[in-house]
């Protein structure tokens, strides 16, 4: 009896046994994720890096040159693989997409944590919910049968271009911005506002003076991350932007960006080739470019949690 | 707990399952990946062949060059290509085997309201090199004119620019993606030119003859309309029995004279001339 429940101790218990059970299950999930990003990161790295060792592109060339013709060479006899167009036009549709939501993003934030009874914000709050659900290529459609003419109507042209590219970027990521905008607000702690409404503020100037200031790492927070989201989007841009390979010098021309050249020229070229190791690099510079974005959060979280932990 | 494990148990198994299941029924299974403006004809093709044999043909689209290099690479037994393999750079031709199952004619397309219902080649030809940029030049409207192009690479494009631009290169302008695009852009957009396959000629647009030659079906067969291709289907040097077989079917009389007409193609057989890969006509 003695030794029974001696050994009953020593041994390893059945929950003993359910915990290396999940640690191993749970482990092998995370090196298969690590795993995965790593070969992908890994694949579009070599596969982009190909247009400079096998090609000899000079790097300088392909971030700031002008004329994007993989299949013909140049002046200097080389293919020509300049993707400032597509680099640039990618900057100024994801800035002035974040430009229009932000403002919008921040009086719906407001509008549901302060101003809106329950069933007002419930209401706002499921509206926008159902703008993430839809898939990217209805906003395409959409932007092509709406954006598109109304574009053309008021400023002439096709209508194709930055400007629509923009609108429907804008409509895309207003739900991430004003989501993450809301838990901004929402995190703001409650002593403050009372203290501020304590001190004669009105609700104004405690939104303004107060909340608006303190959620502000937050809000940055939210609108990059509605940047990458705006960068990386593909199928809903090339559908309204006319992909044309130019230097935007206009709103409502046609241009191209990094994501939409990617999605209408791989189906067309064959690996291994130029014209297709070229589609990896501009791969390789969305890359690096949400690399960036991300980092800037984290530098951003980081500071505003600095600021106003104490 | 314990159902959690059995879960994942479950979930491994049926992922070896399938996998192993995809590997030993390769060879008798034909997929044909490529073109998409061939796709709709493999594909309703492939349905009724289905129906009367035990094989299983898989259509998928991708574009040509998706279709070649796929084949090329052996990943699968058919590449549908609307161009000749040799013209797309990056893979060799002899290793190949060229089935054409389909002729595509292209025709110049405006939008409706520009004024003009015919041009001369050379006409057309300094409208897409961008020389000619005013409807009013050539005798039509004065507007703009708004030329709109496939994106590079893509077989309607490449036939086009081979038989009215030849070495010239077009303007740097918007390039769509799909046929279906271009139609509706056509529709819309105020002084548009493009070009479409016939089969997605209507009502909404402007098809453009050239040098008085109407383009349709008759023109297209005894070459008198310049600007068609062949759709090819292409092979390794030693196909299965199965491929062989489904582009037999696809070549077949019954084939050629319902399915491939009902689609807007023209049929094979009615070819009065043979169109070499080098761009030379003979006559048959």
């Amino acid at each position: 009896m003695k030794n029974s429940l001696k050994e009953k101790f020593l041994s390893p218990s059945k929950q003993t046994y359910q915990e290396s059970f999940g640690k191993i299950i749970s482990s092998f999930c995370i090196l298969i994720i690590i795993a995965l990003v790593v070969s992908i990161l890994g694949f579009v790295t070599t596969k982009g890096i190909d247009t400079f060792t096998q090609s000899k592109i000079n790097v300088f060339d392909f971030l700031f040159g002008n004329v994007w013709s993989p299949s013909s060479t140049g002046a200097n006899g080389k293919p020509e693989v300049g993707a400032a167009p597509m680099i640039v036009t990618s900057f100024t549709v994801t800035l002035i997409s974040a430009a229009i939501a932000t403002p919008f993003a921040i009086a719906c934030a407001i509008f549901m944590t302060f101003i809106a009874n329950n069933r007002g914000s419930r209401l706002l709050r499921s509206t926008i919910e159902l703008l993430v659900g839809i898939p990217s290529v209805i906003y395409g459609y959409i932007g092509l049968t709406l954006v598109v003419p109304l574009v053309r109507s008021i400023y002439g042209g096709t209508g194709f271009g930055i400007l629509a590219g923009a609108i429907v970027l804008f409509v895309m990521i207003l739900p991430t911005v004003t989501s993450l905008t809301v838990d901004s607000i929402k995190s703001v702690p409650d002593y403050y506002i009372k203290a501020s409404y304590g001190l004669g503020a009105t609700r104004w100037q405690t939104i303004y003076k107060v909340v608006l200031k303190i959620s502000l790492p937050g809000i940055l927070t939210a609108v990059i991350f509605g940047m990458t989201r705006a960068f990386g989007e593909a199928l809903a841009v090339q559908m309204v932007i006319g992909n044309s390979i130019t230097m935007p010098t206009n709103l409502t021309t046609p241009a191209s960006t990094l994501t939409s050249q990617l999605t209408t020229g791989i189906g067309n070229t064959i690996m291994g080739t130029l014209q297709n190791n070229a589609l990896w690099s501009l791969a390789l510079v969305l890359l690096f470019m949400s690399l960036f974005f991300n980092i800037l959060i984290k530098i951003i979280g980081k500071r505003g949690a600095a600021k106003y932990e104490s | 707990m314990k159902r959690l494990a059995y879960l994942f148990s479950i979930v491994g198994i049926c992922i070896l399952f399938l996998a192993g299941c995809n590997n030993k029924s390769n060879s008798k299974e034909v997929t044909a990946v490529g073109s998409t403006a061939l796709q709709p004809l493999v594909e309703q093709a492939a349905e009724q062949y289905d129906s009367k044999s035990n094989g299983k043909i898989t259509v998928q689209g991708g574009g040509s060059g998706t279709g070649l290099s796929q084949v090329s690479q052996g990943s699968v037994s058919i590449g549908n290509s609307d161009i000749f393999a040799n013209h797309q750079l990056g893979i060799d031709a002899k290793k190949l085997l060229d089935h054409q199952v389909a002729v595509v004619g292209i025709a110049p397309v405006t939008n409706k309201d520009v004024g003009v219902t015919n041009l001369s080649t050379k006409q057309l030809k300094a409208i897409f090199t961008g020389k000619i940029t005013n409807w009013k030049q050539v005798g039509g409207k004065s507007q703009k004119i708004v030329v709109i192009n496939r994106v590079k690479g893509s077989g309607t494009r490449t036939t086009f620019e081979n038989a009215i631009l030849g070495n010239q290169s077009s303007v740097n302008t918007q390039e769509q993606d799909s046929n279906g695009t271009v139609k509706k852009i056509l529709s819309k957009t105020p002084g548009s030119i493009s070009y479409l396959s016939f089969s997605f000629l209507d009502k909404t647009l402007q098809p453009l003859s050239i040098d008085n030659i109407y383009p349709n079906n008759k023109n297209v067969t005894n070459n008198k309309w310049k600007i068609w291709s062949y759709e090819h289907m292409y092979t390794q040097t030693n196909p299965s029995k199965e491929a062989k077989e489904f582009i037999k079917y696809l070549q077949s009389k019954k084939i050629q004279s319902t399915l491939v007409k009902k689609l807007g193609y023209i049929s094979i057989h009615d070819m009065k001339v043979i169109k070499n890969s080098d761009n030379t006509v003979i006559k048959k």
